[in-house]
């Protein structure tokens, strides 16, 4: 038995055999054929297979991920049936008596190499494409198993160095029982990614030698990969295990029950959701709307920037889901980490710091009239909300309510029918708003603090850089006193308050946010049914006085300590 | 064999989903179409490859030079052309 520490990134436990995935690069040699007809089957033969794999996982990816992210595979299934593609391999083949998988690699290469010549970002990136598809035609022709986590077929423990987008998109949920990262932090994708899919997962666990098929256990409370566990380790875990799982399955089946306090305080629980998909598994969990749409997945994982028309199908078809139920839709939050393959954004030395979220927006009038306008007209008789990231003066927020009556008028000239009056929030993630709250409240209707970014911009982290991403707490207690001011400045002006940071969902957290006076948590789908649970479990007076405490502690450690036992 | 030159107005110019459009319509016809980046002065290629499309990176603003050469040599480029101008049949 041995026991690795890394950092606790999903809570649960994790029981099972290992799955190690270490994609390699491929290996054949160039070789001259005898028989070229012979070849050029074997390579249509393969070409055929690589569509119907393909299309299964273009389908696999729009129903787990979403539309945008699938469409990859669509141009991927594009470029294998292309004539500058498919004939030139077999020209290679016929002419110069080569074996297909050398073929396949001189015609992509060149193609790579053209791709990457380009001085336009978009077309640039289309060599990885071309890349992925070479490599899936070649692993094909010479007869091996696929590597991409989609060919996983027994439940397992995946162990990675780290795992990419593209890896994830072909994930399947029903077959990972838990991750275990070699790199990483608590905000890497591979982290993010397991808690919104309520998997247990330690991430940053340092050099992992291990075989798949060995027995793994992951704790995501401590942080612990378990090698090989004995006999009474093993068991220990099973219990932990079955007795979470019980707990799940009732707090699941109480999940569409309002959260109502032992003193009788009803709290809306609500959603942060990125895709169609998330919509309904958010209901499942029992979600009362949604607190935060994240548009950014319309504009990351697609090819081109999304029309009006396809922003307003979308937005449409998640509100149908919810029906009456409020959706906060966030306009584009991108810039920063999150860069945006359609639009050209200029490197920056601090991009956290830089035109990023509302700042691009309002640089960049033509993305955010055509998303402003397909909100608009989603939410014509649907109980649509808008909200705007990273105000952080009243002049921005002028600004932006300036371009969503512009964008009114635009419509109201087309004759389209929208939502003239929508309820407008921003959220409050920068310092300056959460001092200012006051100020901003009387030209909204609600708040919406992002404690991600509140407490980066805070404290003075960053969040992606690993060395120092744990000090950016939103237990911090000067963050808890931001907090406290915007719920105070927000509801002495009438104004409500929800929080769509990970603290929502935070089992420490809810009764200190109660206490605080929150009136709305929106949180992962995934974390829904037991924070309903606990609500039900606490009442609004005691929790007041657990809020009081946490005002009055000097530090984060002693926040944390008076938290785990209050 | 007829010819064009046309701009793109489309905002992205000849992105994934558009170039797919421009392609499939090309593959509809018999004759054969070549299609070249006047701005960035490429060499003309076959309008029925995604990849060449691609290749010769068009952009909002470029002009493009279109021939068809084959039977249905009109009805190719007028629909071709039609798409252009109907901007690949998005709003805005």
């Amino acid at each position: 038995m041995k026991r690795l520490s890394g950092i606790a990134a999903s809570q649960g436990v994790a029981i099972g055999p290992a799955f190690v995935y270490r994609p390699e690069p491929l290996a054949f040699n160039e070789q001259i054929i005898q028989n070229p007809r012979t070849e050029i089957n074997r390579l249509i033969e393969a070409i055929e297979a690589v569509q119907g794999m393909l299309v299964a996982l273009e389908a696999h990816t729009q129903e787990a991920i979403g539309e945008a992210e699938a469409k990859i595979f669509e141009v991927h299934r594009m470029f294998l049936a292309d004539p500058a593609f498919a004939d030139e391999i077999k020209a290679i083949i016929q002419e110069e008596q080569l074996n297909a998988e050398a073929a396949v690699d001189r015609v992509s290469n060149e193609l790579m190499a053209q791709f990457s010549a380009i001085d336009d970002e978009y077309f640039r990136q289309r060599a990885v494409d071309i890349k992925d598809i070479a490599q899936r035609l070649i692993r094909q022709l010479l007869g091996l198993e696929e590597t991409t986590l989609a060919s996983l077929k027994n439940p397992s423990v995946i162990i990675a160095h780290d795992l990419t987008p593209s890896d994830t998109a072909s994930l399947n949920r029903e077959m990972a029982l838990g991750l275990c990262t070699e790199i990483g932090s608590n905000t890497s994708h591979t982290a993010i990614l397991a808690r919104s899919l309520g998997i247990p997962a330690v991430v940053g666990a340092g050099k992992l030698e291990l075989s798949s098929g060995t027995m793994v256990i992951i704790d995501g409370q401590s942080g612990e990969l378990i090698i090989e566990p004995d006999a009474q380790t093993l068991a220990e875990y099973r219990t932990r295990q079955q007795a979470r799982q019980r707990m799940r399955s009732l707090e699941i089946a109480q999940a569409q029950t309002p959260a109502v306090t032992l003193d009788g305080h009803q709290i809306e629980v609500v959603a942060n959701i990125g895709s169609v998909a998330d919509a309904e598994y958010a209901i499942q969990m029992g979600a009362e709307g949604v607190g935060l749409l994240r548009t950014e997945f319309l504009f990351l994982q697609g090819d081109t920037l999304p029309s009006e028309d396809e922003q307003y199908q979308i937005y449409r078809a998640i509100a149908d889901v919810f029906q009456r139920m409020p959706l906060i839709v966030r306009t584009l939050d991108v810039g920063g980490d999150k860069d945006l393959p359609s639009i050209d954004i200029a490197k920056e030395q601090n991009p956290m710091l830089g035109q990023r979220a509302i700042r691009l927006c309002l640089a960049r009038p033509e993305i955010f009239q055509t998303q402003l306008r397909a909100i608009l007209r989603a939410g014509h008789e649907r109980n649509v909300k808008i909200m705007f990231p990273l105000i952080g003066s009243e002049e921005e927020l002028h600004q932006a309510l300036y371009q969503l009556e512009q964008a009114k008028a635009n419509l109201r000239a087309r004759n389209l029918p929208h939502a003239e009056n929508l309820d407008v929030g921003i959220m409050i993630e920068v310092p300056s708003a959460a001092v200012l709250a006051d100020v901003m409240a009387p030209h909204v209707d609600f708040f919406s603090i992002g404690t991600n970014d509140l407490a980066q911009y805070t404290l003075a982290v960053d969040r992606t850089n690993e060395t120092v991403a744990h000090l950016a707490d939103p237990l911090h207690p000067a963050v808890i006193r931001l907090i406290h001011q915007v719920i105070q400045a927000a509801h002495r002006q009438d104004k409500w308050v929800g929080l769509c940071g990970e603290m929502a969902g935070n089992p420490q957290a809810v009764p200190l946010l109660l206490g605080l006076g929150l009136d709305e948590f929106s949180m992962a789908a995934v974390s829904i049914p037991s924070v309903k649970a606990l609500l039900r479990t606490i009442s609004k007076t005691q929790a007041q006085e657990i809020a009081q405490r946490c005002l009055e502690l000097p530090n984060l450690q002693r926040v944390r300590e008076f938290l785990d036992n209050p | 064999m007829v010819e064009t030159t046309i701009t793109i107005k489309h905002e992205v110019g000849l992105h994934a989903r558009p170039a797919a459009v421009f392609a499939k319509t090309a593959q509809s016809f018999e004759a054969n179409i070549t299609v070249k980046n006047v701005t960035r002065d490429t060499q003309p290629v076959n309008a029925k490859s995604v990849i060449n499309l691609f290749k010769i990176a068009v952009s909002q603003g470029h002009s493009i030079h279109l021939t068809a050469n084959g039977s249905d040599e009109d009805d190719a480029l007028a629909a071709l052309v039609g798409l252009i101008e109907d901007n690949f049949g998005e709003t805005q």
